[in-house]
């Protein structure tokens, strides 16, 4: 079983911030299939955020086939993130490199890049939701 | 669904002082909701308007479907706890749980009995001689032991330490998920609101300044700074919520249903807290309350 915690400095919306502990968590290995997620109301007892929030990022993991719900038992893993998404680290790896490069070669000093890169992620981590 | 909470154009008078003015609300079932506001603006008169300790003087409200306090079911079906969470000084724990199932149909002791155990409080002891956090808690477990299907919490956690205000929040949270109950909280701690709460209350001056669903709230609201430009120079659609300006910048809190445009300007988005303030500070000039509650969920 793993545990959520919430920055609340990220600005990243709480439900998000479930979403990412969890696909953490299934990259890292500490969570694979068949493994069981706290039930909503462990999550609230411990994190004491609204219930909607984990449903909502349950919700979401569903939609994204990590996990399944059953009903009146709970909400479980269903795949295995670890192997299949570290063959494709390597690729996106080599692809921000090149844009790194290429931001360089632009003339954008570090924190430009990085100020460049945050709001990105930003946008399009709004845009997905 | 019946709306938790239904005001229409509902005004609150006391003697010549002005309350509460024109707050037209439509919260839907299954929400937390933070009420939020200076000091004087209305949060604890909309709260005991909601549960029928005052008659509006003008407008009208309706909780769950009915006005509020009207019939016994109707106050058997809404729970609140009033600023400071009042206990009974002379009367025990124990005691306490007694009042609360002889006052309430459809207490529940098992549930009652079982927070008590949680935490750790004798049933035995005084509740004059508890903590501050133990009679918030105690006050807690006897509004939600009522088992309503609304509680309304003013300033529940204000006079609390941070660990017996993250330790009520983790219990009220566990009643919401245990029983659907719908909760409105008002409270001037932002940071615990953004944990708890998905719809969100801006009460200024007596006005309802803003309301909605967090989510989309945020959503809506950015922060966008540029070279030094006149609001009206921005795109349409775009409402502009505040506007600063130095000699060579300027910095507006916009607000758009729609995507944000690209433009030549940074944008970011704005916490919790920096919203409500902004709505806050921006209250001195009129301007007509935003209502998002239209929305159908």
């Amino acid at each position: 079983m793993i545990e959520f915690h919430l920055d609340p400095r990220s600005g990243i919306a709480p439900y998000l911030q479930i979403v990412q502990q969890v696909r953490q968590a299934l990259l890292l290995g500490l969570l694979s299939e068949g493994d069981q997620l706290p039930t909503v109301k462990q999550v609230v007892a411990k994190v004491a955020i609204n219930p909607n929030t984990v449903l909502k990022a349950y919700r979401d993991l569903e939609r994204e086939g990590l996990v399944a719900a059953k009903p009146g038992v709970g909400t479980f893993v269903t795949r295995t993130l670890s192997q299949a998404s570290l063959t494709e680290h390597e690729p996106l790896r080599h692809d921000l490199a090149a844009w790194l490069k290429r931001a360089r070669g632009a003339g954008l000093t570090e924190a430009a890049i990085e100020a460049l890169f945050t709001s990105t992620f930003r946008a399009t981590a709004e845009e997905e939701r | 669904m019946t709306a938790i909470l239904e005001a229409h154009a509902l005004g609150m008078r006391y003697g010549r002082r002005q309350a509460l003015t024109d707050c037209t609300l439509n919260i839907p079932p299954g929400h937390v909701v933070g009420l939020v506001g200076p000091n004087g603006a209305g949060k604890s008169t909309l709260l005991k308007l909601a549960c029928g300790l005052l008659s509006p003087s003008s407008g009208s409200i309706r909780v769950l479907g009915n006005a509020p306090g009207s019939r016994p079911e109707q106050l058997a079906r809404v729970g609140f706890l009033a600023q400071d969470a009042p206990v009974y000084p002379q009367l025990s724990v124990a005691d306490h749980l007694r009042l609360g199932a002889h006052l309430n149909p459809r207490w529940d002791q098992d549930f009652a009995e079982r927070r008590v155990a949680q935490l750790d409080l004798d049933p035995a002891q005084k509740a004059g001689k508890l903590s501050g956090g133990q009679r918030a808690q105690l006050a807690l477990t006897v509004a939600a032991g009522k088992r309503p299907e609304l509680l309304l919490l003013d300033e529940p956690v204000a006079s609390l330490d941070p660990l017996a205000r993250r330790e009520f929040l983790k219990h009220l949270m566990e009643s919401v998920a245990d029983n659907d109950t719908s909760v409105v909280l008002s409270s001037h701690l932002i940071s615990d609101l953004e944990r708890v709460c998905d719809y969100l209350i801006v009460l200024v001056s007596s006005r309802v300044r803003l309301a909605g669903e967090v989510d989309q709230i945020t959503a809506a609201h950015h922060r966008i700074v540029c070279t030094r430009r006149d609001p009206d120079t921005l795109p349409a659609g775009l409402e502009v919520v505040s506007a600063e300006h130095t000699d060579r910048q300027s910095t507006f809190v916009v607000r758009t249903d729609a995507p944000l445009p690209v433009g030549d300007w940074a944008a970011e988005s704005l916490s919790m807290e920096d919203l409500v303030l902004t709505y806050m500070e921006t209250a001195a000039t009129v301007r007509p309350a935003r209502q998002d509650s239209e929305v159908t969920r």
